[in-house]
């Protein structure tokens, strides 16, 4: 199993919303090695099943609020009140994970990249693919050095 | 006779936690504050319709499964169905239609578990009143670990299904026109059938869970209840259906409004209105009329309508179903979880069963036919039948399309169940946390679609407004996601 999982979450129909399909993609086809890239719709409860034996976890979202290009940052879980749909934050996830199997769930990051318009039919804004570009290069940085110091010492400022 | 709105009150709630997307729910209220006319409406425009036209009809099927991230495979299967329509083949070969049913089967449980697991578990477990913080799947994993765990491992084997068969777990390619993309591996076969027998002990177990809750909670039994018409699928024994039949419609007493009916000809069976404060159409039965012709689809109706299921352990679990509602037809709108986690149980069986076929490894998978001008295409959603009419152009591209959603169907159900549920909890002088925990509830036991949300960083308040006659403000409150009620007024 792949020690790296990463996870894109986002509807590829609704605009900017598929900003972390998009990447996941884009990465997958660079060939990195001992790494699991995983899409879907929406962030949902059995992701916990795929955040087992992992070393690190990266989850990748569009973010309508956070300063452009794009915030990379640690999480931990937490028991927030995110049911307001059928998504989950990936902080919930997190507690989740620790609900069902009574341990810690590996150490986690996510990068929100900022998006602009969502709604359904529209292709991804002319901003949000520049921050697309650069959360991808971003991501590639990541990747070439995979490590929780290393990717400690990169996250986003407050 | 209808009441001039002008002279009655609103209360609206807004948004609706816990179902997909964003809706918003306005009660009116006459003098008396009794609800007169519940309006549950989302608040976005979908314009699925747009989406889909002038685009090539053979992408349909793929670019649909962006329309709902909960059952794309449901949209993926109505328009292939469609699809084959337009290409002139009106019967697939034995093994493509087993791969898609399995692929079908696979969806229905993954997407019914997904339902009662996260949104409804919490409610029906906890009762309507509890603590909002805890009224919720993590809160469900804390006091029902080994349920929790069950359900997320359903849903789990579900994807799986729609992996093996489609390539991706999400958005991918099963179908093509005529047939499907590509047969089953003996190893792939073997993978899931390793998992089987445990997901057959699951939903067995969640469906007990569910036949417990509902008969040994009476209180249950008249929430949002309604005498109301059935549309559902039914096999041409009038076995439960899932992928392919004609279209049965019965009254609430059990008679039938029509049977097998060819759904190719619906636009003679159903019409749909058009009202101006929603962007969801109103169907009804054309036979009934406006007023009368409204109907429920989803696992309420089709637990109820079908003569026999064809699984056994599903067919005892659909017996007990009958036997609690005297062997007539059971309206209880909770009903609707234990039918949903019935039809969970069906799909375990036909999975097992159609991998133990040996068709089911056939390499024979496409039939070509004459290209057609128009097709339709009709599946039992999980949520309930879901209906695909596609014309096309002489290049391909598809110049109209007519989309009715299972949300859509249940459009007027939802109404007169918020309705009903609102007339016994509502207090006309103060708005409750209890009386949106039970609007959300009734709701809910819909499984509405309001079309698939974006991410959902942030967290969305409910918002309560009373409004008299003339237009005061006299009462307003906002809930939190954590629950803090704040009160403006």
């Amino acid at each position: 199993m792949p020690k790296l999982l990463i996870l894109g979450y986002g509807n590829p129909g609704r605009g900017d919303d598929a900003l972390g399909p998009e990447l996941v993609e884009s990465v997958q086809k660079d060939g990195f090695s001992d790494i699991e890239c995983q899409h879907d719709m929406q962030l949902q409860v059995e992701y916990v099943t795929d955040l087992v034996n992992r070393e690190l976890i990266l989850f990748i979202d569009a973010d309508a609020s956070c300063d452009p290009p794009f915030h990379f940052s640690r999480i931990s879980a937490e028991k927030d009140d995110s049911y307001t749909s059928h998504a989950m934050t990936p902080h919930a996830v997190l507690h989740a994970y620790k609900q069902v199997f009574g341990v810690d769930a590996p150490p986690a990051f996510l990068l929100r990249i900022r998006g602009y318009q969502f709604e359904l039919g529209e292709s991804l804004s002319e901003a949000a693919s520049a921050n697309l570009n650069a959360a991808t290069l971003f991501t590639r940085k990541l990747l070439k050095t995979q490590g929780i110091s290393h990717w400690l010492a990169l996250v986003s400022g407050a | 006779m209808e009441q001039n709105r002008a002279n009655l009150r609103r209360v609206a709630v807004d948004p609706v936690t816990r179902v997909e997307g964003h809706g918003k729910i306005t009660l009116l209220l006459d003098d008396a504050n009794h609800v007169r006319e519940a309006r549950f409406h989302i608040v976005e425009f979908r314009g699925f319709e747009k989406f889909i036209q002038g685009r090539p009809y053979w992408e349909v099927p793929y670019f649909v499964q962006r329309l709902c991230g909960i059952c794309p495979v449901s949209h993926h299967l109505a328009a292939a169905k469609a699809v084959d329509q337009l290409v002139g083949v009106d019967e697939l070969t034995p093994t493509a239609t087993k791969l898609r049913k399995l692929l079908h089967f696979g969806q229905t449980m993954q997407s019914h578990a997904l339902h009662f697991f996260h949104l409804s578990s919490p409610d029906l477990l906890f009762g309507f009143g509890s603590n909002l913080e805890h009224r919720n799947i993590v809160g469900v994993i804390e006091d029902y670990p080994d349920l929790a765990l069950k359900g997320v491992r359903l849903r789990k084997y579900g994807q799986q299904v729609i992996e093996v068969i489609s390539g991706k777990r999400v958005h991918g390619a099963a179908t093509v026109p005529g047939g499907v993309n590509k047969g089953l591996t003996i190893a792939e076969r073997d993978r899931l059938l390793g998992d089987i027998n445990d997901v057959l002990a699951w939903s067995q177990d969640a469906v007990d869970l569910n036949e417990k809750i509902h008969t040994e909670h009476p209180e249950n039994h008249g929430f949002g209840r309604l005498n109301s018409n059935y549309l559902s699928m039914v096999g041409g024994k009038g076995e439960l259906e899932l992928y392919h039949g004609g279209l049965r419609a019965s009254r609430p007493d059990g008679s039938k409004i029509f049977d097998q009916f060819d759904y190719r000809g619906y636009y003679n069976i159903i019409r749909e209105e058009v009202r101006s404060w929603s962007y969801m159409k109103f169907p009804y039965l054309t036979e009934l009329g406006r007023d009368d012709g409204w109907y429920r689809v989803g696992p309420l109706a089709r637990i109820n309508s079908c003569d026999f299921i064809s699984t056994p352990m599903a067919e005892s679990a659909r017996q007990r179903f009958k036997a609690f509602g005297n062997g007539g037809y059971v309206h209880d709108t909770l009903a609707y979880h234990w039918a949903r986690m019935i039809e969970v149980l069906h799909s375990a069986e036909a999975i097992r069963d159609l991998l133990l076929d040996p068709e089911i490894l056939g390499s024979d998978l496409v039939v070509k036919g004459e290209k057609r001008e128009e097709g339709i295409g009709v599946i039992e959603a999980p949520r309930g039948t879901l209906f695909h009419h596609y014309k096309v152009n002489e290049d391909g591209t598809i110049k109209k399309a007519n989309l009715i959603v299972s949300t859509t169907s249940n459009n007027q159900a939802m109404n007169e169940s918020v309705r009903s549920v609102a007339n016994e909890y509502l207090d006309g002088n103060e708005i409750t946390e209890g009386l949106l925990n039970h609007l959300e509830v009734a709701i809910r036991a819909y499984d509405p679609c309001l079309s698939c949300a974006t991410h959902a960083l942030g967290k969305m308040p409910l918002e309560v407004e009373l409004i008299s006659a003339d237009g005061e403000t006299v009462d307003h409150i906002e809930k939190a996601s954590s629950g803090a009620i704040k009160r403006t007024v």
